[in-house]
């Protein structure tokens, strides 16, 4: 036994990392142990390569349309390989940064797997073994393989793609993300399994590098957790693309041939076709990674694949702790960073509450980006609210005609009674750097009041917002 | 660096006030608003609140202790990272040499002696008061002018459900109200504007928009019945409906408390007068006159009631004492406080060593207060404390009445009117002037027979009054 931590946290992902800096500010002696990345699968093999490979799509796609601008560009092509080596450039680049920011917060970075072999009781501490693992070089100053003593410890493992029996990914015709971060030649053709922000987002990006894809959905809309009408809309405009999209439709088999792949799939009527592509990306999600933690043998509450928690961070065993992914839906990085902070907050016995899920914004970086945060309308109803709907289309806004992206919806939901924002919902340019301003005002609990009173600069794309509050109490004036 | 919690004044002139009760321990989380500890001076309780986060440390004044100077260094919070315990009080108040207070201005009353119960005041803080007035914890509603921090949302709720939103504690940051609060009070049924809530609402609201009332009820008592419950009995615009000022709410709260708290017990002596009335009257013709021409001093019975019963206690010195939790304070000399009815209410002065004051002495300080009283221009010292009170309703013809006992003291005597009486003495009928005293006791402190020894002590004094002269 080498050292006696305050807290140490299993995962160094977007979870774990922030979660270990905010616990050195609070003066813990704190370690993160990872085995594999420092930045987790967000910042390695998700959130941050995708945005790089989304950024060389949207140029390219520029580059297309130059004549739109009065530009001209002959020859315009591409080159795979460049490309991947710019997203993993990037990726590499942030995850250096995160080591010298736990360098900087004097937080020990442990590599290896960890196990929990018992929780702290009383004044004995809990003890984390780490064993050594192959699977990546460990940054410089590590700590190795060992047991570890720590007070708290916080599991925050992240997740993994959801793998459905018969549909395995072998990583050749069959892909998850990871395949689909770095191929290694542009495939012609690719069949997207699932539309949530994963799957929309790949579609997106294959089709603007010229594959025809086609994306298969088993319920009966795309971005199955967006706002019906915006959905409606992306789906359009996907379809405008060329992007094929079948929805309420299963894939019951898949068969794998020398270079193709061909999926069986069933509509809601029972009607098969087969589909045959060079790829198939499976992205029906993502199940958290609780397995050979320890979290069975120290009787932690684990129910559906969730370990089960406060809301605080705590699980039902003392001194054991979940953040993020782990601790359940939704599986985004700012959840989980902010489920950490609570979490140690609530160690150092600061006032904190449990986060309110219910604003906690989402954002697709397809073309068009979607952007939302808080309820839907049709949630809006199901929940018995009496509702004010303001909508403004991109085509209104002077900022959006001379971006030449004049396609796009701004909608804001409002409670009649209150005047409370119930939620927002954008489809267009720029939206996913659109949404934080209703995000804030659903923060500080504004009403439509405060939000009509707001000055928006001119001229932006946040006009739109100003406009689609103003729509929803019947004063909007650019439509 | 740990922050340092001060005493807070009520009122500029506040010099000292009782710590009256702690409600965070060590080592609990402190956020900004939270109602940290109790002050009480005579008229007034007043909640203090953190303007800081943290963890409280240490808390260097025992809840209970009387008059804590203003300024003087109370609590230490840890701030954020930092090790509670290794937080450490400064070395010879230094603290209380830097510390500036911003005075807190009672709230809602133009007077400062009656100010409202449920008061707030937010501590100074040693390392962010520079020169000059600067507001106190700038975003801190109990200090600076009556506002409530609470969110647009949570206003608009308040309105429409009709929730007095100065009753509702904030939970969001820095105390701010949020919808959860309002939501919150509405499934609670507390802090409907207007009616009566429970008491802990009152707690860590930042202050009031509107003058004195607050949700919680007059008296911090047990509510009884409910605004509207009591209407309900009474045809509407048969009454008009009298707010409460602070004194109101400081008698119904302190007096329904001293009912429910301390037992009393009455004993009732018939006190005859003659050789109290002559002496009077050979006093009286005796004083000496000023430059004007008006005599130095005109003694009341009244004066002599307030002197016998300095002397009796002192007499019995186990009946001079207070309950105090788990204790009985003794003292060494007797402060007799006596009521004064003004408009709207009352005051109880205190003569302090009214066993050693000469009668004159009494009657002339008793004119200086009663005087100020009347104009509200009392100072809290000189309402505060007391072993006893005299209540005199004699001038209203009252033969006889039981009074309530004043917190803390332990007794009061509800004095009757003088009148010629009937008697037996000697087995014939024989004219007396007499009066009729009685006596509440607080049991914890006394007990029957040392009440009656009290009251037996006064009797004699009344009877034979030359004892007081010497």
């Amino acid at each position: 036994m080498s050292e006696t931590y305050d807290v140490l946290i299993i995962g160094a992902g977007p979870g774990g990392y922030v979660t270990a800096i905010r616990a050195a500010q609070l003066g813990f002696k704190t370690a993160v142990v990872d085995r594999e990345h420092l930045g987790g699968i967000c910042l390695n093999w998700g959130c941050i390569p995708t945005k790089a490979l989304l950024r060389s799509a949207e140029i390219y796609h520029y580059m297309q349309h130059a004549s739109d601008y009065g530009l001209s560009a002959k020859e315009v092509s591409f080159d795979t390989a460049a490309i991947v080596k710019r997203s993993r450039g990037v990726s590499g680049r942030l995850n250096g940064g995160v080591g010298m920011l736990l360098k900087k917060n004097k937080v020990d970075v442990i590599w290896g797997e960890a196990a929990i072999d018992v929780a702290a009781k009383g004044n004995e501490p809990g003890k984390v073994t780490v064993k050594e693992t192959k699977r990546a070089e460990p940054p410089k100053g590590a700590k190795g393989a060992g047991t570890y003593a720590a007070k708290h410890i916080i599991v925050a493992t992240g997740a993994r793609p959801r793998v459905l029996p018969g549909i395995e990914p072998d990583k050749k015709q069959i892909w998850t993300y990871y395949e689909a971060m770095v191929p290694e030649a542009m495939p012609k053709s690719l069949l997207v399994m699932g539309s949530g922000a994963i799957g929309i987002e790949f579609a997106s990006f294959y089709r603007t590098m010229g594959a025809e894809v086609t994306v298969i959905e088993l319920l009966p809309q795309i971005l199955p957790v967006e706002d019906a009408e915006i959905a409606g809309i992306a789906r359009k405009r996907f379809e405008k693309q060329g992007i094929k999209i079948l929805t309420s439709a299963k894939v019951t088999k898949v068969e794998k041939g020398a270079n193709s792949v061909t999926a069986t799939v069933e509509d809601d009527k029972g009607k098969t076709q087969s589909l045959t592509a060079e790829k198939l990306i499976s992205a029906v999600g993502v199940v958290g990674n609780i397995e050979n933690l320890g979290l069975e043998k120290l009787g932690v509450k684990i129910e559906r694949g969730i370990v089960v928690t406060d809301g605080l961070g705590r699980t039902n065993v003392p001194g054991v702790y979940a953040i993020g992914d782990v601790a359940g839906p939704p599986m985004l990085a700012h959840k989980a960073e902010h489920e950490g902070v609570i979490c140690i907050e609530t160690i150092k016995g600061l006032h904190t509450h449990p986060m309110d899920k219910g604003k906690i914004p989402g954002c697709t970086y397809c073309h068009p980006q979607i952007a939302s945060v808080g309820l839907t309308e049709g949630k809006a109803k199901e929940l018995g609210f009496s509702i004010k709907v303001g909508r403004f289309p991109f085509a209104g806004n002077g900022k959006a005609i001379a971006l030449g992206e004049p396609d796009g919806l701004i909608k804001t939901i409002f409670d009649a009674k209150t005047g409370q924002l119930l939620g927002a919902h954008m489809v267009g340019a720029e939206v996913t750097e659109l949404i934080q301003g209703y995000v804030v005002a659903m923060t500080l609990e504004t009403t439509e009041e405060e939000l009509m009173h707001t000055v928006f600069p001119h001229p932006t794309l946040s006009e739109m917002m100003h406009e689609s509050v103003l729509d929803a109490y019947g004063r909007v004036i650019h439509t | 660096m740990p922050i340092n919690v001060l005493m807070p004044a009520l009122s500029p002139t506040m010099e000292k006030g009782n710590l009256a009760k702690w409600l965070k321990k060590e080592g609990d989380a402190i956020k900004s608003g939270d109602v940290i500890a109790e002050i009480e001076t005579d008229k007034a309780t007043m909640e203090v609140e953190a303007v800081d986060e943290g963890v409280l440390a240490k808390i260097l004044v025992a809840e209970g202790t009387a008059d804590v100077p203003v300024n003087e260094l109370i609590a230490l919070i840890a701030e954020e990272g930092e090790d509670p315990g290794s937080v450490e009080a400064p070395k010879g108040g230094e603290a209380k040499g830097e510390a500036k207070t911003a005075p807190v201005e009672p709230k809602g009353t133009p007077d400062q002696n009656a100010a409202p119960d449920g008061a707030h005041a937010s501590y100074a803080r040693v390392d962010q008061a520079p020169e000059g007035a600067k507001p106190n914890g700038a975003a801190q509603p109990g200090a600076s002018g009556g506002r409530v921090f609470a969110s647009p949302l949570a206003r608009r709720i308040a309105k429409q459900e009709g929730i007095d939103l100065s009753a509702v504690k904030g939970s969001g940051p820095h105390g701010r109200v949020i919808q959860r609060d309002v939501q919150a009070a509405i499934e609670g049924g507390t802090a409907k504007a207007g009616a009566a809530a429970k008491p802990e609402t009152k707690a860590a609201t930042p202050a009031a928009d509107k003058p004195a009332p607050k949700a919680a009820p007059a008296g911090g008592a047990p509510a009884g019945l409910s605004l509207d419950q009591v209407k309900g009995f009474y045809e509407k615009g048969s009454f008009e409906e009298v707010p409460l000022d602070g004194m109101r709410k400081t008698i119904a709260k302190r007096l329904t408390e001293a009912m429910q708290v301390a037992p009393h017990f009455y004993l009732t002596v018939d006190c005859e007068l003659d050789a109290l009335m002559k002496l009077r009257e050979t006093l009286n013709g005796s004083a000496g006159k000023d430059k004007d021409g008006k005599p130095l001093f005109k003694l009341s019975v009244n004066d002599f009631v307030i002197k016998a019963m300095g002397l009796a206690l002192t007499r019995v010195p186990a009946a001079n004492a207070v309950w105090a939790e788990d204790r009985i304070l003794r003292f060494k000399h007797a402060e007799v406080g006596v009521a004064v009815a003004i408009d709207g209410g009352l005051f109880t002065p205190v003569i302090r060593k009214a066993d050693q004051k000469t009668l004159s002495t009494i009657s002339n300080e008793m004119k200086d207060f009663a005087g100020r009283a009347r104009a509200k221009k009392l100072k809290p010292e000189e309402y505060q404390g007391g072993v006893t009170s005299v209540s005199n309703l004699g001038m209203f013809g009252i033969k006889h009445f039981t009074a309530v006992i004043n917190p803390p003291q332990s007794t009061i005597l509800a004095v009757g009117a003088g009148e010629k009486r009937v008697v037996v003495k000697d087995g014939a009928p024989a004219v007396v002037q007499a009066m009729t005293a009685t006596l509440s006791c607080d049991h914890r402190v006394l007990d029957g027979a040392l009440g009656a020894e009290l009251i037996a002590a006064f009797k004699g004094l009344i009877e034979n009054p030359m004892g007081m002269l010497v």
